[in-house]
């Protein structure tokens, strides 16, 4: 950082402090100075202050983006639907002996969510985000808004998965062209050519190859399990969806991350390899006791901002599935550009992005406090 | 001396075997990394019929067959698809040139020049490093929905009420960046103070010394900031789709959207597709050494 600037009256040194403190007088730089700050400073104000203070302030009102009525300051309101949530439990019916009551099949027959939210009154605006059967009681999750629930989750699930294999990979690929062989910039290359397409071109090529009938993937699939793998409808199934689009999006990532631990690869001295050599260790106690250790800055530089990445997941789901099938893909951006641009209502989807910001923020605090713990 | 000879064989046999895995799982992935885009590339050559008749075998990522440049042309002549690459081009043209004027100039006044409240601001931009725009991108559509600007069309050069369906919309709100900001910055703090002071001497203004000595040697920040500037602008999807709905100033990325929506032709979109991604693709493949290391440099701020 910089240093603090000595304090001057009327800003402009005078000749025994200038004296002093530096050899000439620089009292020329004032206004210059001003001059060539001001276009950046009035973008970065005009641009990110201003509407970053416009949606935490817009969050308190009903402010639609075409609208002829006047805003109003709603207070809460907001926040209230977008974040009530709680858990309904519904335990099995019985018959008069006390006896579960079961369908044909065994299984007991619990009764509607729907109409259980129905029948109680402080329960009034509550649908169902999803249920879970624990013994003889349905434990259902109810939340006024259950789309940004399940998109919550949604996003989430993505983050952990994609983290973890885009940035294990990433790693593989780093140490493997970090080696000194004939051919490896040019695998370099291929690795990192994902990353200079677009994000929507890819998505659309990939819904091609996802595609349950005509898709290269179930194709290959087929070839190589001799037609014992079914099909799969990839981007059509609830439950494949949202790993087809973690697959792609760590492919089409990866090779940023590779390049980012190539260049700490390259920081770790070589002399440590070469004494680890000495001390008799293998490959992998190499890589557990130099390599890693030495990559700590870069592993929970590239951790937290893949993570990052992966909470604004929109374009390859907006583009592959529109947040289906059945929500399975809907994510916390979709929901916010739903909510506040197709829906037009600025107000809410300014509320959700307000979340959005405080889960990032969590995010960056957690990288600071690592590397600054991991330097002291 | 036998033993030590057999030791080294051994040494020797176990780095052929290490050599030979490593080239196997090099090629495995690339084989992952290039089929999808080698789909694509192939595919714009042929006609509909031959895509799916091809997917059958290895002729899927062959250029063999009925081969032809008609998607292409119907790319050129059907769609608004001459328009949208001109767009991007304008768009991502002036936003990369204006924003490293803006922000490298910022930053010279902030690492080299002495003003009053100077580190308070530069803390401020870095503070600011931590918006990301998907968290301000929906209040700035109700922002920029009500400023009065310029709409370049048809019909040349209109007054409009509203930033929305121009080119200024796309272009203005990312001109300034405090991540760029802060790459020029930690260039510039470490060059040496000798240069300016030499310059004042002989009696140089503060802008000469940033436009004719610092600029200059800044050449390597700023291929980085033209880089990855240049691939986010080009990429962009989610501001304009919610910020230009009409053809006059939408750019290409939204505008595979709009033509796939008209024309569900696979052949064609694939030629969308490989369109515009070849610019950036031979681009990066001419550029790569710069490229990846601006990618090396610019991601590891910390």
């Amino acid at each position: 950082m910089t240093r603090s600037e000595p304090r001057h009256l009327d800003g402009a040194p005078t000749m025994a402090s200038a004296r002093v403190r530096q050899p000439r007088p620089r009292s020329s730089d004032g206004p210059a100075a001003l001059l060539m700050v001001a276009p950046a400073l009035l973008g970065l104000i005009l641009f990110v202050v201003i509407p970053f203070v416009l949606a935490v302030s817009l969050s308190f009102t009903n402010q639609r983006l075409l609208s002829p009525n006047p805003t109003e300051f709603v207070g809460l309101q907001n926040y209230t639907r977008l974040l009530s949530v709680r858990p309904l439990v519904i335990p099995a019916p019985r018959d008069a002996s006390g006896q579960v009551l079961r369908d044909e099949e065994g299984h007991i027959d619990f009764p509607r969510v729907r109409s259980v939210i129905r029948g109680n009154d402080r329960l009034d605006g509550y649908k169902d985000v999803l249920t879970l059967d624990v013994g003889t009681r349905r434990v259902a999750m109810i939340a006024r808004d259950p789309v940004f629930w399940r998109a919550l989750l949604n996003t989430l699930t993505f983050a952990l998965l994609v983290v973890p294999l885009q940035c294990g990979l990433a790693l593989l690929l780093a140490m493997l062209v970090n080696q000194k062989l004939p051919g490896v910039p040019f695998f370099r290359t291929v690795f990192f050519s994902p990353v200079v397409a677009s994000m929507v071109v890819l998505s659309i090529v990939w819904s091609f190859l996802y595609d349950r009938q005509f898709g290269l993937i179930n194709q290959l699939l087929t070839a190589a399990s001799f037609g014992r793998v079914a099909p799969i409808d990839w981007l059509g199934n609830p439950s494949t969806a949202m790993l087809a689009i973690v697959i792609m999006s760590a492919w089409q990532g990866m090779g940023f991350q590779m390049v980012i631990f190539l260049a700490g690869l390259q920081g770790i001295p070589q002399e440590l390899y070469e004494a680890a050599d000495l001390d008799g260790a293998n490959a992998w106690q190499r890589f557990r006791f130099v390599t890693l250790p030495g990559l700590r800055n870069t592993m929970v530089f590239v951790l937290t901002t893949t993570a990052i990445a992966a909470l604004g997941l929109f374009t390859q789901v907006d583009v592959m599935t529109q947040g289906g099938p059945n929500g399975a893909t809907t994510t916390i951006m979709l929901h916010a550009v739903r909510s506040g641009f197709r829906e037009q209502d600025i107000a809410y989807g300014s509320a959700i992005t307000v979340v959005f910001f405080l889960m990032i923020l969590m995010l960056a605090f957690i990288q600071r406090r690592l590397v600054l713990g991991g330097n002291k | 001396m036998t033993t030590l000879r057999r030791r080294k064989s051994s040494v020797k046999a176990g780095r052929v075997l290490n050599i030979t895995l490593t080239y196997a799982v090099l090629i495995f992935f690339a084989f992952l990394f290039i089929f999808p885009m080698l789909f694509m590339f192939v595919s714009s050559l042929k006609a509909n019929e031959a895509i799916f008749a091809d997917l059958r075998s290895i002729r899927a990522f062959l250029p063999v067959g009925d081969l032809s440049w008609d998607n292409f042309r119907y790319v050129f002549e059907r769609g608004n698809f001459p328009r949208y690459l001109l767009n991007s081009v304008v768009i991502t043209g002036s936003t990369v040139a204006l924003s490293i004027l803006v922000n490298s100039m910022a930053a010279y006044s902030l690492a080299r020049l002495r003003w009053r409240g100077r580190s308070a601001v530069m803390l401020a931009i870095v503070a600011l490093l931590v918006v990301p725009f998907d968290a301000i991108a929906i209040p700035m559509l109700l922002m920029v929905s009500r400023l009065p600007g310029v709409a370049f069309g048809a019909e040349g050069m209109t007054l409009t009420d509203s930033w929305f369906n121009t080119h200024i919309v796309q272009i203005f709100p990312f001109v300034a960046s405090a991540f760029t900001i802060f790459l020029f910055y930690q260039f510039f703090l470490d060059l040496p103070k000798e240069l300016d002071e030499a310059a004042r001497v002989d009696g140089a203004t503060p802008f000469q010394i940033y436009w004719k000595i610092v600029m200059p040697l800044a050449k390597p920040v700023i291929a980085t900031v033209a880089i990855l500037q240049s691939l986010a602008m080009w990429n962009q999807y989610l501001w304009p789709i919610m910020a230009v709905q009409s053809a006059e100033a939408r750019p290409v990325m939204p505008g595979i959207q709009e033509f796939f929506t008209r024309s569900p032709e696979w052949g064609q979109i694939m030629a969308y597709s490989s369109l515009v991604t070849l610019p950036l693709l031979i681009i990066f493949i001419l550029f790569q050494r710069f490229f990846v290391r601006s990618v090396a440099t610019g991601g590891l701020k910390g």
